[in-house]
This record gives structure tokens, C-alpha cells and sequence, in this order.
């Protein structure tokens, strides 16, 4: 909402400078979004009478020389325009003056040196018209600023109105606002009334939809068309609005001057001379006035003519049919109270937003529509010869009245935490126009209805604060005694997850939820997940249902840099579908993405070395022992399409399968363009967290001796050494303290597919020193189940 | 030989020894010349042996003169070994050194993305202040993104969020949240009062890509409900927030506002961090930056979860976690957040 300060001034005569103002519409909630001083970068433009048109001697192109008198001086300049002649008074710019263009200098146009220039209105940044120099009032004094000619001086405030004020869409709202504020009275034009039984020069208004259409008042006129005055049009232009013709201006003048949309039909084109107001009909068109055909509903609500065609799409857009033009002689003045929801649902329905559908949604006053139309008839016989008919059509079958609420002076002080008095919260209220029924501590608030935003107590309660400041009260921190800060135990483990991850060297990355089909192709999933049904992008039409297609177009984009080492992870959301339980919203889940790319460069200190799929079990070890895991265990395969299935291991808590990781398929790495190794993992993160852990308290270390023995063993190569391992950890028992794979060794002489595993096993209790005995007898157990779980022999 | 000849063998022998010695140039050189000068054929040995044929007179004379020598050679020898070990020690620590500057073996730590830095430090500001933190899905019904927070079917204040709709139940039924406001619902419902919890989380809005505005982005909201809570403890606990987490010395100040949810409603700033609120382009002159919205819990609310209004009351806050760490980190645009180029995670 564009408001002009001085137009302001007119209703709320205030006295303080732009900048208390300012800071008075943010104190109140009409947000200063922005502050306009168009006259700004004008300076040294002055009004001057045309004295001489003449060809210009050397131009060819239609240059003219203008002599122009400027009160002081008579000066001769080089015009291009031809809307100038002997009389005019127009903006001169002499050298050495500022435009919003920048500063004007003396210049040689065509051989012959200009003084300065004639201005049009783009030159004065007063819109678009570049068709010809502007004209000023021939009676404006010579030599007189055209900042205040033209009303440039004035400020504007551009007011970011919120959704629940619709009567501060207008200047008279906001002047309520700032009038109360700072204490001066509201001075609203009050028009000549009209006659409710008055003769209506045989018009007719039938209203069929009276619940969408609670008020329509109508007025009638005889009019001259034509131009609306300069002060109208200036007014307009600085509110955001384009001057049409002065019946239009009148109607929009009107409207931001109060609030109250007004539509003027061409009383003549309107056939039968009447009005119905009626809902569409499934699937009828129309014709607005941008030129566009619409396709309604039965939930449009139509104005039409008394032969039931339709001339407007109710509060939102009219036609053309019946649309004022210069051969308009008289017109039908429509002032009415629509429904907001149904404007709001039409206007949403259709696409169409105005600055007539903007406040019917909000909600304007349904008792202003009467005094509207009547200012507009005011107006109407200032601008356009209007010669309005007495009478005013007034369908209002169900009065609206000004809602009561209760409000309690104790409730307030409640909510609010203040110590506000009976009078206090009357000074607060009555200044908005709100009467205050009853004495005491629980009175009657009678809300008007241009504030319709007001319908309950702790609304009133919001008035009051609005009014004594937000900032003037007291404030503490709230102490129940009773709450206390603190993390869940799940959130703990949340943020050590990262934690331990991080502390290995990954970077988090956030990656889209948001993916494409084929994003998901890509990544060798199925291209399926839950849509979303109004997709700005194809790019973003689904839910990923992995957090992998994201990791590895993070690599894609880092590869692009030149960055193609990089170790990143994400725990972040993915979607499946609905189960039982979390119908219809989906299974949504938290997920560990790991992805490592590129090379471990590790000169000058050691050899350089690809990454592996073991350098993601360190991970998956570490987030083990971080989260106290008891019971875990790798198996060769993958379950996610993305992973090479032969360079890959399924992970398992409990026996339960939590995830994958493993090298990235050769065809999803060809597909993202990224030349290898990449390795990625991907865990459910609730089923790492639900594993059962070892307890959280101090396992005692034994101080007695250690006794190790190596045993190497052959076993057929689809043998994981992870079954190997657990078959000795699970033989060896209490005793032992420690195992570890430490070699790995492929030879002709131990055949083709067979490997050879050499463990280290230490053994130790925690109450004596063992025995040569004790670690034979368990060295011997170690191997006779290896050797028959698993078909090996002992090497050596 | 006589006794002086004997002196005189021995004085020469000495003097020579001294220069051989200090000529030495490793202690191996220094073993040999220390049998040369005090060994088998040394001065001192060959005077030695013609001891016996000097007079009795001369012989303790001679005597003394060969222990004079040892003593002597012994002194000069040991002078110069410790010489010559320090130096030879220095010597052998050279050969052994290494040259760290030449870097480490690459190691190196993961960093957390931004928007999980700040969104912990509000988390942990928080929780300083006695609040619990609480999570919910990013996929939600109509009715906690909207319904129950005041918001009936085709209420015209749902136009001020541009929803995601996803294809799963009714038709608008289920969405991609819109705010963080969802989780307040669900935590009232699931809770008693008292309730204290901020609800961090990711959010979607259907926009364009700009700067300052993404199809996703983060927020944390607040929520209070317990008796006897005013506005004033929203504005208390907003002011504590604020100089807990942007610095004591910076401040909040609340101006009205609409959320269909908050009644009364505000927008709340602070004291703009790059001017000390002296007033400068970021914050427009004002010395304040918006930060969020904050409002007491509408009754409607309550009413929707089954919470008393006349017995309970409340505020709520919200603000959104990438603004934050773009003008936290001079960060230009919003989709840094989502382009993950190591070079820019690595910076923090």
C-alpha cells in the first residue's frame, strides 16, 4: 500500500517529520517497507511559458527551437517533441539543473547550443509518457519549482499491510492509526448523503446471492468524460495507480481513500438499465476486461445486467461490455459488501488478484459502502460534471453489526504481564474508533465494522499492547521452576553420529530432498518415490527416497571444480511409502549417507593409495564402538542398487540388516561422469540407534601378562574372514582380549581359490597369569572350529 | 740417558702430544694418539725402560717426572675427547634430522555443514535456557500445517505460504511443512504442560531459486505453554536469546505483526551485528535487523490441541536458520547451503 504523506496529512493532521512517522507505522505494525521521495533527484526545474516555436535551421529530423520564459529570463532550447506551441506552460530544465537522469548540461543538438530542456513526464520520473513534453496548468506561476507544481515534493510510504488489517488498505486506515498515535483528531470528508427513497431514474438491482452479496448499493449519474485533474491524477500516480479518465479516478480515488472498491457501468450499455446479482453458471465464459476469456465455476458470483449477461466478475474484474468510455454519458455506480472467502476462493480460482479483489478478501466495511458511494458522487460533480440521481439503491436485507466482545481489564493485564487501569484500556481502545460499554474491570468493546479483524477478547488484548507499545512492556524470562534443558538420550546419539563421522574426515554436505526421476535412475535406483502434486520444477518433483543421488551430484559438482578427493556425509530425511502407521504420511526416515571419492594423497610421506570400501568399514567400526554396539557384522552383497554387489558388505545390528556400503557400481559412476573410485555407504540411522549396547560402565583391564599366539589359516576364497573371525572370537572365548586380521595372501601354491588368513589372538585374564596349558588348550579349540566351520586347514 | 735427558724426552714427547691431540680430528684419532704418546713405544715407555740404569739419585727424580706425564697426557687427552664427542654428536643428530615443514600425512578432520553449526548453537542457547528440543516430520497433513494452527479450510491467511502439495491422501491434504509450526502441534498434543521446547527442522515453500529464498530452507521455532505466561516473558526470553547468542551487548525490540497462530503477533529484531546499531546498509539505517516472528499461542490453538486457555497461555517464536548463517557469514547466496563444494564446507 503506496500512501502518500500529504493525502495522509489531509485525514491525521500531523505535525512530525518523515522519519517519526516512519518509525510510528513500524511501532504500529504497518511496516515501512519502503520510503519514496520522488522529487528527490529533481532540482533547478521550473515552470516557463512557451514564448516561440520555430523550425530548427540545420535539423532535418523535425527539431524545433523553443523560446521559453521562466519568470527570471528568457532562454532559447532545442526541442525534439511537437506538443508544443505559443501559450504553453511547461517544466523547464535550464543547464546546470538535475534530473533523475542525472544533471543537465548545456549542449549542441544539431549545431545550435540548447540552454537546457523541456521535460516530459518520464523525465521527471513520473512514469512512462515520452509521447511529449508535459503540460503544466497555463495559470501555474512562471519560474515556481515543479517539485511543488507537481506534487513531488511529497513523501511516499510504501506499507507492507498484513493479511488481517483490510482497513488499513486504505488512507483513511492508516491516518486512524497515526492519528491515535499521536494524539490529534481524525478528520474524515463526510459527503452530501444520498436520499434512501429518492428517485433512481428508473434503474432496478436484484441481488439473488445475498449471502455472497450481503450489501449492494447503487448510485446513478449523468457525467461528462474526460481527463481527471492534475491534483487526482498526481494523487493516483503516487499511490501506484494510473490515471484512465476522471469517472475511472473517481472510482479508484474512492477506493483508496476508504477502502470501498466502486465499479462504474455505462448506465446506457447496461441492458434493461439494471443490475442482478447472480452466482455463474457451471462452465459459463466471460470476457474481462484484460482482454481474457474466462472459464467460471458455479461458485463465481456475477454481476450482470438486468438481462441476466454477465458485466463483472464480482469484487475481482469487470468486462468489457459494459465498460465507461469517452462516449459515456451516464453510469451506474456499484458500492457493495461481498463475502471475503468466496472473492478469495474466485480470485485464487481464477488467477486474478486486483487492487478491488485484495480488499474484498480481507474484508472491508459493509456500513461504508453507502458514504462511499456518496463521495464518489461528490467527487463525480467536482471532475466530472456528475449530476448524481438523489436516491441510492440500498440491498442490505441482513445488517451487519459492529461485533461486542467482552474485555476484562484483569485478562488483559494477564496476558500482556502489565498493570494497566480501567482508563488506561479505554485510552487504549476509543482513539480506533471502539466504544467501551459499561464500568469497571469487564466492560463491552462495540468493535466497528472496519475492523473485522477484531472478533474476540485476546484480539482486543492485541489493540491494547499495539497501542502502549510493544516495547514499553516489562519484560522477564519465565521460570515455572518445574522445566529443565536437556537433550534427549536420541538426540545425544543424533549428534555423535555426526560427530564420529565428522571426526573421520567427512565434510557434511545438505543435499535437495527434492529430486528428479532421474536422479534416482542415475543412481541405479528405481526412478519411483512419492510426487509432488505442484512441482515447481520437474527437477524437484520427487521425494528422494536415498540420500546417495544427492551425495554423488555433490561429487559430480565438486569433480567439475576440480576437487575430485572429497569425503562427504549427510544424515538427513528420505521418504517411502506409507505403512500402516504412519498413513497417509509417509515413512519417513533419518538416514547415514557416507561418500568418499578420489585418492588418499598421502606423499611426501607415504605412498599415495585409492580409496577403498575399507576405509567406509573404519567408519562403520567407529560409529560401533562410538554408540557401544554389541552385535555387528558385515556380509559380502549390497541391498542398494548403487553398490558394485561383489565390492560390497550388507551391515547388521543385531542380525538385522541396518544398511549398505561398498564401491559404486562402474555404470552409476559412468552415469555421474565421475572417473573412480568412489565408495558410499548408506544406514538406517533409528536401527543403529535401537542396537543393543554394551553397558556404559568401566570394563576392567587386567595387569597380568599377555600371551600371543598367530595362527594362519586356508580357507576357500567365498569364505568372508569376517565369519572366520567371529568363529574364533566365539571359540576363544572369555580369555581372549583382542583378534586381528593382519595378513591376507593369494599363491599358486596355495591353488587357485583359496586364501590364506593370518590372525594375531591375544589372550589374557583379568586374575592370574595363564598358563603355557591354559593357551594351548584354547589355541587347540580356536582351530578345531575354524577347521570345521569353515573347511580350513592351518597353515605352518 | 740421563736424568735430564730423560726431561727432556719427555717434555719433548708432551709437546708433541698437545699439538697432535688438538689436531685430532675424531675420537678413533684420539684413541690411537693416546697410545702413541702414553703406549708401547711411547717417550714415556722408552724412558721407562732405561729407569733402571740411572743412579739411585736420579731414579725418583725420573720417577716423578714420568708421573707428571701421564698426568699430564691424561688431562690433554681427556680435554679433547669431550670435544670431539660433542661434536661428533652434533654431527650424527644432523644426519638424523627430519624436516616437518615439509607437512603432515594428511589427516585431517570432517566439518560440519553451517546450517548444523547454528542450528546447534540455537539448540544449545536453549537449552541454556530451559528448553527441550523436538522434531517432526518434514512431510505433514493439513491439519498440523495448517488447521490446527488456526487456519481452517481456505482461511485467507494459507496464501501466505506457497505449498508443496504431495500426491498422497485427499487432494491438498498432505504437504511438505511450510514452517517448523507443524511440531508445535505435535508436541502439545503429545505433552502436558509445562511445555518449553524449541523445534528446529527443514521446511519447503514452492519458490524460485534467488538469493535469499529456497524451495527448502531451515527454521527454529519456539513454544512456552504454562500458567501465567505473558507477553512479557516472550519479550524476556526473546531479549535473553538475543544476548546469548548474538553478545551481551546486543538487544531485541518487537513490533506488531499478523500470524494467524500468534495473537498478539510480532516481528522481533536485533541490535544489527555489523554496526553495533549504529546504523548502516545491511540494516538499512536502522541499527536493527528483522530476525522472526514470534506471537502469544492463539486460544484457537489451544483449543485444537485440548489445552485450557483460560487456565493455560503461551507464546511462540520462529526464525530461519540459513538467513541467519548468511548474514553470520557474509554468505551472498542461499543455495551455497545446498551446493556442498568442499572448498566452501571446509572454511568452517
Amino acid at each position: 500500500m503506496l500512501v502518500p504523506l500529504s493525502w495522509l496529512r489531509e485525514f491525521a493532521p500531523v505535525e512530525a517529520e518523515t522519519a517519526a512517522i516512519v518509525d510510528a507505522c513500524n511501532q504500529l505494525g504497518l511496516v515501512v517497507d519502503g520510503v519514496d521521495e520522488p522529487g528527490r533527484d529533481i532540482e533547478g526545474v521550473v515552470a516557463a511559458k512557451v514564448l516561440d516555436v520555430r523550425d530548427h535551421p540545420k535539423s532535418t529530423k523535425g527539431l524545433t527551437l523553443v523560446d521559453v520564459d521562466s519568470g527570471a529570463s528568457t532562454t532559447t532550447v532545442v526541442c525534439g517533441a511537437h506538443n508544443v506551441a505559443e501559450g504553453d506552460v511547461v517544466p523547464f530544465a535550464a543547464a546546470g539543473s538535475r534530473l533523475p537522469g542525472g544533471p543537465l548540461g548545456r549542449k549542441k543538438i544539431a549545431g545550435i547550443e540548447s540552454d537546457g530542456m523541456l521535460c516530459s513526464a518520464r523525465e521527471l520520473g513520473l512514469g512512462d509518457d515520452h509521447s511529449g513534453i508535459l503540460h503544466l496548468d497555463e495559470a501555474t506561476e512562471l519560474g515556481v519549482d515543479v517539485r511543488e507544481v507537481l506534487g513531488l515534493d511529497d513523501v511516499i510510504l510504501d506499507l507492507d499491510v498484513t493479511p488481517n488489517r483490510p482497513d488499513a488498505m486504505s488512507i483513511v486506515g492508516v491516518a486512524r492509526d497515526l492519528a491515535a498515535y499521536f494524539h490529534v483528531a481524525l478528520r474524515i470528508p463526510v459527503p452530501p448523503a444520498s436520499d434512501p427513497g429518492g428517485d433512481l431514474r428508473g434503474i432496478t438491482v436484484a441481488v439473488e446471492a445475498p449471502d455472497r452479496c450481503p450489501r449492494y448499493v447503487a448510485r446513478v449519474a449523468s457525467v461528462t468524460m474526460g481527463p481527471s485533474p492534475r491534483w487526482m491524477q498526481r494523487r493516483l500516480t503516487l499511490a501506484g495507480m494510473r490515471p484512465i479518465s476522471n469517472v475511472v479516478d473517481v472510482t479508484n480515488y474512492v477506493m483508496l481513500e476508504s477502502g470501498q472498491p466502486l465499479h462504474a457501468f455505462d448506465l446506457d450499455r447496461l441492458a434493461g438499465r439494471g443490475i442482478v446479482v447472480r452466482l455463474a453458471g457451471e462452465d459459463e465464459r466471460m470476457t474481462t476486461l484484460d482482454g481474457l476469456e474466462r472459464r467460471l465455476t458455479r461458485e463465481e458470483l456475477l454481476i450482470c445486467d438486468a438481462h441476466r449477461a454477465p458485466q463483472a466478475i464480482a469484487g475481482i474484474m469487470g468486462g468489457g461490455a459494459s465498460e465507461v468510455s469517452d462516449g459515456t454519458t451516464a453510469i451506474l455506480l456499484e458500492s457493495a459488501y461481498f463475502e471475503p472467502t468466496g472473492i478469495g476462493r474466485s480470485s485464487k480460482r481464477l488467477g486474478l488478484r486486483t487492487e478491488s479483489s485484495a480488499r474484498f478478501e480481507r474484508g472491508i466495511d459493509p456500513n461504508g459502502a453507502l458514504v462511499a458511494a456518496d463521495r464518489a458522487m461528490q467527487l463525480l460533480a467536482e471532475v466530472a460534471s456528475g449530476d448524481a440521481a438523489p436516491g441510492a439503491s440500498d440491498h442490505y436485507p441482513t445488517s451487519i453489526e459492529p461485533a461486542r466482545i467482552t474485555v476484562r481489564t484483569a485478562r488483559v493485564n494477564e496476558l500482556l504481564g502489565t498493570d494497566l487501569g480501567d482508563d488506561d484500556i479505554a485510552d487504549a481502545l476509543v482513539p480506533l474508533g471502539i466504544e467501551l460499554e459499561g464500568t469497571g474491570g469487564v466492560r463491552v468493546a462495540v468493535v466497528p465494522t472496519y475492523r473485522p479483524d477484531l472478533e474476540r477478547e485476546i484480539d482486543l488484548v492485541e489493540e491494547v499492547a499495539r497501542r502502549i507499545g510493544y516495547n514499553s512492556i516489562d519484560r522477564r524470562v519465565p521460570s515455572s521452576g518445574e522445566h529443565f534443558g536437556a537433550l534427549t538420550p536420541r538426540q545425544r546419539e543424533r549428534r555423535l553420529v555426526v560427530d564420529v563421522v565428522a571426526g573421520l574426515g567427512y565434510d557434511e554436505a545438505y543435499t535437495m530432498p527434492l529430486v528428479a526421476p532421474a536422479d534416482l535412475a542415475r543412481a541405479g535406483l528405481p526412478p519411483e518415490g512419492i510426487e509432488l502434486e505442484n512441482p515447481l520444477r520437474a527437477e524437484e518433483s520427487l521425494l528422494r527416497t536415498s540420500l546417495l543421488p544427492g551425495l554423488l551430484g555433490a561429487a559430480e559438482f565438486n569433480a567439475s571444480q576440480g576437487q575430485p578427493d572429497l569425503a562427504l556425509f549427510e544424515v538427513g530425511h528420505v521418504f517411502l511409502p506409507p505403512t500402516a502407521e504412519t498413513e497417509p504420511l509417509p515413512d519417513e526416515r533419518d538416514r547415514l549417507g557416507v561418500l568418499l571419492a578420489g585418492t588418499h594423497r598421502r606423499r611426501p610421506h607415504g605412498e599415495d593409495r585409492s580409496v577403498d570400501g575399507f576405509d567406509l568399514v573404519d567408519v562403520w567400526r567407529e560409529l560401533a564402538d562410538a554408540l557401544h554396539l554389541t552385535d555387528v557384522r558385515l556380509e559380502p552383497g549390497s541391498a542398494l542398487a548403487t553398490l558394485h554387489p561383489a565390492r560390497s558388505a550388507i551391515a547388521f545390528v543385531d542380525g538385522a540388516e541396518v544398511g549398505s556400503l561398498g564401491d559404486v557400481s562402474p555404470e552409476v559412476l559412468a552415469r555421474f561422469g565421475l572417473n573412480g573410485p568412489v565408495v558410499a555407504m548408506e544406514l538406517e540411522l533409528d536401527r543403529l540407534l535401537a542396537g543393543s549396547r554394551r553397558p556404559g560402565t568401566l570394563q576392567p583391564v587386567s595387569r597380568f601378562p599377555v600371551s600371543t599366539i598367530d595362527l594362519a589359516f586356508v580357507v576357500d576364497e567365498p569364505v568372508p574372514a569376517g565369519d572366520v573371525a567371529a568363529t574364533l572370537r566365539g571359540a576363544a572365548g572369555a580369555l581372549l582380549e583382542s583378534l586381528r586380521l593382519f595378513d591376507v595372501f593369494r599363491s599358486d601354491a596355495l591353488g587357485s581359490g583359496r586364501k590364506s588368513l593370518t590372525f594375531a589372538l591375544r589372550f589374557r585374564a583379568p586374575d592370574r597369569t595363564l598358563t603355557d596349558t591354559e593357551v594351548a588348550e584354547v589355541r587347540a579349540r580356536a582351530i578345531d572350529a575354524v577347521v570345521r566351520a569353515h573347511g580350513a586347514e592351518l597353515r605352518g | 740417558m740421563s736424568a735430564d735427558g730423560a726431561r727432556t724426552v719427555l717434555d719433548q714427547g708432551l709437546a708433541e702430544a698437545r699439538e697432535a691431540i688438538a689436531a685430532a680430528s675424531s675420537t678413533d684419532e684420539l684413541k690411537v694418539l693416546d697410545r702413541r704418546f702414553g703406549g708401547k713405544k711411547s717417550p714415556v715407555s722408552r724412558v721407562n725402560e732405561t729407569i733402571k740404569t740411572l743412579s739411585p739419585e736420579e731414579r725418583p727424580l725420573v720417577g716423578k717426572a714420568v708421573s707428571e706425564y701421564k698426568a699430564a697426557l691424561a688431562e690433554i687427552v681427556e680435554a679433547r675427547r669431550v670435544e670431539l664427542e660433542a661434536a661428533e654428536r652434533e654431527a650424527a643428530g644432523a644426519a638424523d634430522a627430519v624436516d616437518l615443514t615439509e607437512g603432515g600425512h594428511g589427516r585431517r578432520r570432517g566439518h560440519l555443514h553451517l546450517v548444523t553449526q547454528v542450528q546447534r548453537e540455537l539448540e544449545d542457547v536453549f537449552i541454556g535456557l530451559g528448553f527441550q528440543v523436538a522434531d517432526g516430520p518434514e512431510v505433514e497433513t493439513d491439519w498440523y500445517n495448517f488447521e490446527a494452527l488456526n487456519m481452517p479450510p481456505a482461511h485467507p491467511a494459507r496464501s501466505m505460504w506457497d505449498t508443496l502439495y504431495v500426491k498422497l491422501g485427499r487432494p491438498e491434504q498432505v504437504m511438505l511443512r511450510t514452517h517448523t509450526s507443524p511440531v508445535q502441534i505435535r508436541v502439545m498434543e503429545s505433552r502436558t504442560p509445562p511445555i518449553y521446547t524449541v523445534m528446529p527442522g527443514r521446511c519447503y515453500r514452492k519458490e524460485t531459486l534467488d538469493a535469499r529464498h529456497s524451495p527448502v530452507f531451515h527454521q527454529i521455532e519456539g513454544l512456552v505453554v504454562d500458567k501465567g505466561i505473558t507477553f512479557g516473558d516472550l519479550a524476556g526470553t526473546i531479549e535473553a536469546f538475543t544476548r546469548a547468542y548474538f553478545g551481551p551487548d546486543k538487544h531485541s525490540r518487537l513490533r506488531p505483526s499478523f500470524f494467524p497462530f500468534t495473537e498478539p503477533s510480532a516481528e522481533f529484531e536485533v541490535t544489527c551485528t555489523f554496526c553495533d546499531g549504529a546504523g548502516c546498509g545491511v540494516c538499512s539505517r536502522t541499527g536493527w535487523i528483522e530476525l522472526g516472528g514470534c506471537g502469544m499461542v492463539d486460544p484457537n490453538v489451544f483449543r485444537a490441541v485440548g489445552i485450557d486457555p483460560e487456565v493455560y497461555s503461551g507464546f511462540a517464536f520462529g526464525f530461519g536458520l540459513d538467513r541467519m548463517a548468511m548474514d553470520r557469514f557474509d554468505i551472498d547466496h542461499i543455495k551455497t547451503f545446498f551446493e556442498d563444494d568442499v572448498r566452501v564446507l571446509s572454511q568452517f
